[in-house]
């Protein structure tokens, strides 16, 4: 029996097991969206604007380790996916993008509505396909999940020109076979052996795990290999959860705003075993004074992050949870090392320098500093939520202040920076995720960016948790001008900052606020009790800044920390 | 350095636009691109000429790989193998030089294709050395129009470069 290319569609992301698209519907995608309205099996949330409907779905996505998927309109409702796509694309996170496209026959011919979209966003999506022919649908659908989550996974668009999906062909649901497609899993079994016996001569060796950590679902692996070499772990932006910040073997960050002995056991390791990352330089800093002494194994599933940046010595291509699982295998099996007293005077000197500069920063009775509420958030949630940001200081507080002991609850725009990201990102996790604590750590300025989707998060009954960090500037870039610009502070002061409790209560959410350090926790405690959407505005010190940084260009040693002051405040140690 | 690759692709709308965005997008310049269907129609092959230190080499290779639609990569330049462009050049001598562009045509192994009252039409293939000593010696007669292909490689079978 032949059906509608919309009904191929449809009966083809339910073969995918899709129960949740994100959308918003326009005028050549109506095939679809009427399907959509009586449709028990899949659920379509509809955003207030298309780049939340796609950080939804990639927030959907981080928090699940399935494909999140979209559904728009042609032209705008398809550019106005980009900045979504190139955020998932960075990050490579697994996304399946639906845009709907004028007649066939109008394609090229300036229609209204009309984008080249598949042209837009070549640059930006792993794959992207023009479904032209009625009979293609069932099998791009299926190619573009699998392209999408194999392999460095990454967003897939794949575009629906309005006559293909009225037309009619016989349901088939294909094998997949793309000749051209091969992504290599397994790591060289030689190389990996000749990365254990580094690692097995090394004194001072390093781990630095990234996002792929996490992707690969190699968290437990990447455990076992720190506690078998007895070796310090240093997360990236995107690596932290994949091993627990709160394990004594954990150094937090490194890079820009990295910890202080996390940037000086890169420098004066002599191996490092980069795991999953591509050394972006805001890691690296400046890349000739980078690690100056040490070998690097790099292990990656994308050849291409390889050598990219900086010398390799052993180059790994593969899954990093099969990589480590063979590799943990020889170094137990084969090389049965035990690193006694070389380890010990290693981890001792990592201790020296936490001692001498620990996380801190200036805790102050009068006003609130912002890593003070993340701190609190940590203590009260007990590390058992899911934390999304928006892009800047709060994002770096974030990572900084809180404890990411599990992979996959940490969600933030790292490659790209999206500012507006972590909103809609944290509607995509509490869908994904109904029972859990969903908290959006945001600023004032990025959450202006997609506040809209207050009506999505109320509309679905989303108990999503925002906690901003409002300093009425754009704080990071505001920093930047401090400290390089001679406090010209150009087009960073906000002034009008809307009333976050009247804007959450106008949308039907619940607003509350706090203006003084002991007001923090009742918020808090209030909110997280709360079964609804819920802003909380917390007012905080307006000069605040992240420290430790490392200033752009400069080697990841040369860092600058909070001035002291005369009279010393009670400082206040993260909390453990 | 200078690199001749060679590229098996998928034969579809848009995968030489997924090429050459992956060379703008990342500042890699080409030199010369030429591209045609191989005797499977779904395939086509295409010969990049670019330059670069070995790191970029290295990475253009690798991007090239990562492709969807790219079945193989091969970098020439590394291999013992024959590359051939071709082009072609309208000449406008003197009445008293068209012997000399003639003799030079035949030294060079071209062939005339067209000629008129004041021009003749030259086809020459061979390595870019020789095209572009055809060219230098031809450049005094006056050149009135030059099209060029872009090269195409091939590799030798069973030989191995020196």
């Amino acid at each position: 029996m032949k059906i509608s290319g919309a009904e191929i569609f449809v009966e083809s992301l339910k073969r995918e097991g899709v129960k949740h698209i994100f959308g918003y519907p326009g005028g050549v995608i109506l095939n679809i969206f009427d399907l959509l309205y009586d449709d028990k099996d899949i659920q379509l949330i509809l955003t207030r604007h298309e780049q939340g409907a796609v950080h939804a779905a990639d927030g959907y996505a981080r928090s699940t380790g399935r494909p999140g998927v979209v559904l728009v309109t042609s032209g705008p409702g398809a550019t106005n996916t980009i900045t979504g796509i190139a955020t998932a694309s960075m990050d490579s996170i697994p996304l399946v993008v639906f845009s709907g496209q004028v007649p066939t026959m109008l394609i090229g011919n300036d229609a209204f509505q009309e984008a080249d979209i598949v042209g837009i966003s070549r640059p930006c999506t792993k794959y992207n396909f023009l479904a032209k022919d009625v009979k293609d649908i069932a099998k791009i659908v299926r190619e573009s999940f699998h392209i999408a989550s194999t392999g460095r996974p990454g967003p897939v668009l794949i575009d629906l020109p309005k006559d293909v999906t009225s037309a009619k062909a016989e349901f088939i649901w294909p094998e997949i076979k793309i000749r051209s497609y091969n992504p290599t899993y397994e790591g060289n079994r030689w190389m990996i052996s000749q990365a254990a016996h580094l690692i097995a001569k090394s004194r001072k060796a390093l781990i630095i795990a990234g996002g792929g950590v996490v992707l690969s679902g190699a968290a437990r692996e990447l455990k076992e290999l720190a506690e078998i070499t007895e070796l310090p772990v240093t997360m990236t932006l995107m690596g932290l959860g994949s091993f627990p910040g709160s394990n004594k073997l954990s150094l937090g960050m490194p890079g820009m705003h990295g910890t202080y002995y996390a940037n000086k056991a890169i420098q004066d390791s002599d191996l490092l075993i980069a795991i999953g990352m591509r050394f972006d330089d805001r890691v690296t800093g400046k890349l000739d004074a980078f690690a100056p002494n040490a070998k690097i194994i790099h292990i990656d599933i994308d050849p291409t992050s390889i050598k990219k940046n900086v010398r390799v010595d052993i180059p790994i291509v593969g899954d990093v949870k099969r990589v480590l699982t063979v590799l943990n295998r020889i170094l137990k099996e084969e090389i049965k090392e035990q690193w006694g007293e070389v380890r010990k005077a290693w981890l001792r000197q990592i201790e020296i320098w936490k001692q001498e500069r620990p996380m801190t920063y200036t805790y102050s009775d009068e006003v609130i500093k912002p890593q003070f509420v993340v701190e609190k958030i940590y203590e009260l949630t007990k590390g058992d939520a899911i934390i999304s940001t928006e892009v800047g200081q709060n994002q770096m507080w974030a990572a900084q202040f809180y404890k990411f002991d599990k992979p996959r609850m940490w969600l933030t725009s790292g490659g790209l920076g999206t500012m507006g990201y972590g909103f809609p990102a944290a509607i995509g996790a509490q869908i994904s995720h109904p029972n859990k604590l969903v908290i959006d750590i945001a600023g004032d300025g990025s959450i202006q960016m997609n506040i809209q989707e207050l009506a999505t998060a109320v509309i679905n009954k989303l108990p999503v948790k925002v906690a901003i960090l409002n300093n009425r500037y754009l704080g990071m870039v505001r920093q930047w001008q401090e400290l390089f610009f001679g406090e010209r502070y150009s087009h960073t002061h906000l002034e009008v900052v809307p009333d976050f409790v009247k804007l959450a209560e106008a949308y039907g959410a619940i607003g509350l606020r706090a203006t003084k350090p002991s007001e923090v926790e009742p918020v808090l405690k209030e909110a997280f009790k709360i079964k609804k959407t819920v802003f909380m505005d917390f007012v905080v010190h307006w000069k605040e800044k992240v420290f430790p940084m490392v200033p752009a260009g400069a080697p990841i040693d040369q860092m600058l920390f909070e001035e002291v002051k005369e009279k010393p405040e009670k400082k206040l140690k993260a909390v453990k | 350095m200078r690199h001749t690759i060679s590229l098996l692709v998928e034969n579809k709308f848009g995968v030489l636009s997924r090429i050459a965005g992956l060379f703008s997008g990342r500042g890699y310049n080409i030199e010369s691109l030429s591209v045609g269907e191989t005797i499977d129609p779904q395939i086509s092959t295409m010969t990049i000429v670019t330059s670069g230190d070995d790191k970029i080499i290295e990475q253009i290779n690798k991007q090239l790989n990562k492709l969807i639609d790219v079945i193989k990569v091969i970098d020439m330049t590394e291999l013992a193998h024959v590359e051939r462009e071709m082009v072609l050049i309208k000449v406008a001598p003197r009445q008293e030089d068209k012997a000399e562009v003639l003799r030079l045509t035949e030294i060079f192994r071209g062939r005339v294709l067209d000629s008129s009252k004041t021009t003749y039409t030259i086809e020459v293939t061979g390595d870019e050395k020789k095209i572009e000593a055809l060219v230098e010696l031809l450049k005094p007669f006056g050149i009135k129009e030059f099209v060029r292909t872009g090269k195409i490689a091939m590799g030798r079978e069973g030989i191995r470069k020196t």
